[in-house]
């Protein structure tokens, strides 16, 4: 803030201060009355048939009212208010989010330190653990992956073992920790609509899905020569892509032949966002046991 | 007596006309706005009322409109009526303006059928209590600026000597809410229906939340404060208990509250100076608030014992008992680390309407029970005893809905959000604080049916008063001579 400013409030609200004490104290006994309303204590002035007392401030309205002023004024000593003036305790509303995190954090080191250092599938039996896992689930994934873990549409699903980026410890923790972000170009505008109706024919086929044969031929070609890079050869998925496993059953945004088309026309964008810098490390530890446990504790 | 007469007659006769109209004006748009009100009450406890005619049904599209028309089409009737009625009165001069005092009882009626039709299609600009969109905004400025003319032209005219406490209020109500309806709707318009504010970020918030909060403190405050000073000693029959009082509060009151805005944004981006700054100036606003009820209550000493016997009186009384409950919970709201218990839950809603109904709603009704019958000619009400099924309806309703609130605001969502393992997970999620707030939702709606039902009483009450109008005894509208 710059002087002018700060000066301006700082002025501004004095004065106004100030101003308010005046009359507070200018006002405070009865005035001293001459002619009509000397002798009943009224003002002298009649409105409409009313009539005014001249009665003083009430002593404890009074004394409440100066009270009020002489806080603010110390307030404004102590905390920031008048300007740039930072005020004499250096409170801030950062510092005190920060000092509540740090004492937070503290407090959770007793909860976490028996499990930062058990490897993943043991904590992933750990009742207690687990127990721990299904509330920062709820907290933190739910509200996309869904209470359960179940996804949605164009959410995952943890709980089937069918995974985008891998479902050992290491990768999942890796999907939390740094995020993803699941690029599928639009095919459309690059390979024409004819295209895109063939190779939609053929991804309906690699599922066992009812599909056109002539067109999918025609999209087996398409498929090798654009999608493989990603999907495989096969249309079993890649990890280090992200690409879907397109032979079976299980679909991130479904499988009819419409959603299919607008898929491979449009393309797809999906963020899973990183928190590593929201979460702790030893909270994410926990979690991946958990989305581990999710898929690999069903018998 | 004679001379009396003859002075009385060379002074031209009260305008009573926009009065009559303001005031039956303020008897429809409250049933209207807290009839809305009930019914977005009730999507909350059955949200399948939504779906009545979505998207026109919808709670985010109607909820702007039960504010708006509570606010201005109910509250700024009042306000235009008692203004002019009393201004009049008490400068003891008929209303300046010729044809601008029509034109503002017209045209703040064609503003809030306006609002009742934008609203609910979807245009607006998104700030709250000031939503209407800059071909309305601009029609508000109008108006306003005539109001400002009959208004202080009147104040010019006097006959009296000095300017009477409720004018300084309706003066100062006047003025401030010009100025905050300017800067806060100042706007940059892409089409016909859609404007983009002349602010950005957290200077957006700053400015809508300056003038939020002093729509609160000079609309439903200042102005209403002008029609107690008029209509409770004169109901009671009673001296105003301290002049001194009166100026010290006043003045306090209106240099103190254009300060307090930025407790509506504690814990946010707005700098850390401007939250404190608003924390200090609305503690200091609880004696200058609370100056006003004091000189409303101590006016009534030696009165109170009409309080048996007249229900208009009862409302006067109970609305500055409201007020001063509401004055003391807003500055406690403000203090940063009660704001962090309360911001964002129903406990908000429940000060709000504590201020809403019991407050500028029962003091408006009281004023309402008062004028009409000077309107009509009569000595009273066609019926007393309704206007008593009136006040214990208003209060109890407006109990349930306070307390109602207060549960959920503070006892569950304020508790339950906060609330957490110590693994440091929340206990519980959102959707559970929801559930558990339906019974308060409940009580909340059957508060405000309750508020509602003795909206229609008196409703039923002022048509049969009117309908047994005593036009002979009109040509009273004299000034009163002191």
């Amino acid at each position: 803030m710059s002087t002018f400013w700060s000066l301006w409030i700082i002025i501004l609200t004095s004065a106004c201060l100030i101003l308010v004490g005046w009359v507070l104290l200018a006002n405070r006994k009865a005035a001293v009355m001459q002619g009509h309303g000397a002798d009943d204590n009224t003002t002298g002035h009649v409105y409409d048939g009313i009539v005014e007392y001249n009665n003083p401030l009430p002593r404890w309205w009074f004394v409440g009212f100066v009270l009020s002023m002489i806080f603010a004024a110390g307030y404004l000593v102590l905390y920031p208010g008048m300007g740039s003036w930072p005020g004499t305790l250096g409170w801030t509303s950062v510092g005190e989010l920060e000092a509540d995190q740090k004492e937070a954090m503290a407090s959770y080191a007793t909860t976490y330190d028996v499990y930062k250092t058990m490897p993943i599938e043991e904590l992933a039996k750990n009742p207690d653990a687990m127990q721990m896992g299904v509330r920062l689930f709820a907290n933190n994934c739910a509200v996309c992956h869904g209470a359960d873990g179940g996804g949605n549409f164009g959410f995952p699903n943890l709980m089937d073992n069918d995974w985008l980026y891998g479902g050992e410890p290491a990768a999942i923790l890796a999907s939390i920790t740094n995020g993803r972000i699941g690029a599928m170009p639009g095919w459309g505008s690059i390979i024409g609509e004819a295209k895109v109706v063939a190779a939609a024919e053929y991804v309906l086929k690699l599922s066992g899905s009812v599909h056109d044969q002539a067109l999918a031929a025609t999209g087996e070609k398409v498929f090798a020569e654009n999608c493989a890079v990603c999907h495989g050869p096969e249309g079993k998925g890649t990890h280090g892509a992200g690409a879907p496993n397109l032979t079976d059953k299980t679909w991130l945004y479904q499988g009819d032949r419409e959603t299919i088309l607008l898929t491979i026309r449009a393309g797809r964008n999906n963020v899973m966002p990183a928190q590593g810098e929201k979460l702790m490390a030893e909270k994410i530890h926990l979690l991946t046991a958990y989305v581990y446990s999710l898929s690999h504790n069903n018998p | 007596m004679s001379s009396d007469l003859a002075h009385a007659s060379s002074q031209p006769a009260y305008d009573y006309t926009v009065v009559r109209a303001f005031t039956l004006a303020t008897i429809f748009w409250g049933i209207v706005g807290m009839g809305l009100g009930v019914f977005i009450a009730a999507e909350l406890v059955w949200p399948g009322l939504n779906d009545i005619l979505q998207p026109y049904s919808h709670f985010g599209r109607l909820r702007p409109l039960h504010t708006n028309t509570v606010i201005f089409a109910f509250g700024g009737c009042a306000l235009f009526a008692s203004s002019y009625f009393i201004v009049q009165r008490t400068c003891q001069a008929p209303l300046f303006g010729g044809w601008l005092v029509p034109f503002t009882f017209w045209g703040w009626q064609a503003i809030i059928v306006a609002a009742a039709i934008t609203l609910p299609l979807g245009y607006t600009s998104a700030k709250e209590y000031a939503e209407l969109e800059w071909p309305i905004d601009i029609a508000i400025t109008l108006v306003w600026v005539a109001y400002s003319v009959v208004f202080f032209g009147t104040i010019v005219k006097r006959t009296t000597s000095h300017i009477y406490v409720a004018n300084w209020f309706f003066g100062a109500f006047i003025i401030t809410v010009a100025a905050l309806h300017v800067v806060n709707s100042a706007a940059i318009p892409v089409t016909w229906f859609k404007s983009y504010s002349a602010y950005a970020g957290a200077m957006d918030a700053m400015v809508q939340w300056w003038y939020g909060h002093n729509a609160v403190g000079f609309f439903l405050t200042a102005g209403f404060l002008g029609m107690m000073y008029y209509f409770v000693p004169k109901q009671a029959g009673r001296p105003v208990y301290s002049y001194q009082l009166s100026i010290v509060h006043f003045w306090a009151l209106i240099s103190i509250y254009v300060w307090a805005g930025s407790h509506h944004l504690h814990y946010s981006a707005l700098p850390d100076w401007a939250q404190s700054l608003g924390m200090v100036m609305s503690l200091i606003l609880l004696a200058p608030s609370w100056g006003g009820m004091i000189n409303g209550l101590l006016t009534l000493s030696g009165a109170w014992h009409k309080l048996k016997t007249d229900p208009t009186l009862r409302f006067l009384v109970v609305s500055l008992s409201f007020y001063g409950m509401s004055t003391f919970e807003g500055p406690m709201m403000a203090i940063k680390t009660v704001n962090a218990l309360s911001h964002n839950t129903d406990w908000t809603i429940g000060h709000v309407h504590s201020g809403a109904l019991g407050w500028v709603a029962m003091i408006s009704i009281g004023a309402v029970y008062h004028l009409l019958p000077v309107l009509t000619g009569r000595k009273e009400m066609w019926s007393v005893p309704l206007i008593n099924v009136h006040f214990w309806l208003a209060t109890i309703g407006t109990v349930l809905y306070i307390c109602a609130m207060w549960v959920n605001g503070i006892f569950i969502q304020g508790l339950m959000w906060r609330a957490s393992n110590a693994d440091g997970s929340l206990t519980y999620s959102f959707v559970d604080s929801v559930e558990a707030s339906h019974l308060g939702y409940l009580v909340r709606f059957i508060g405000g049916a309750f508020f509602v039902t003795g909206m229609l009483i008196m409703a039923y009450n002022a048509w049969r008063t009117v309908q047994a109008e005593d036009k002979s005894a009109l040509p009273n509208a004299q000034p009163q001579l002191a």
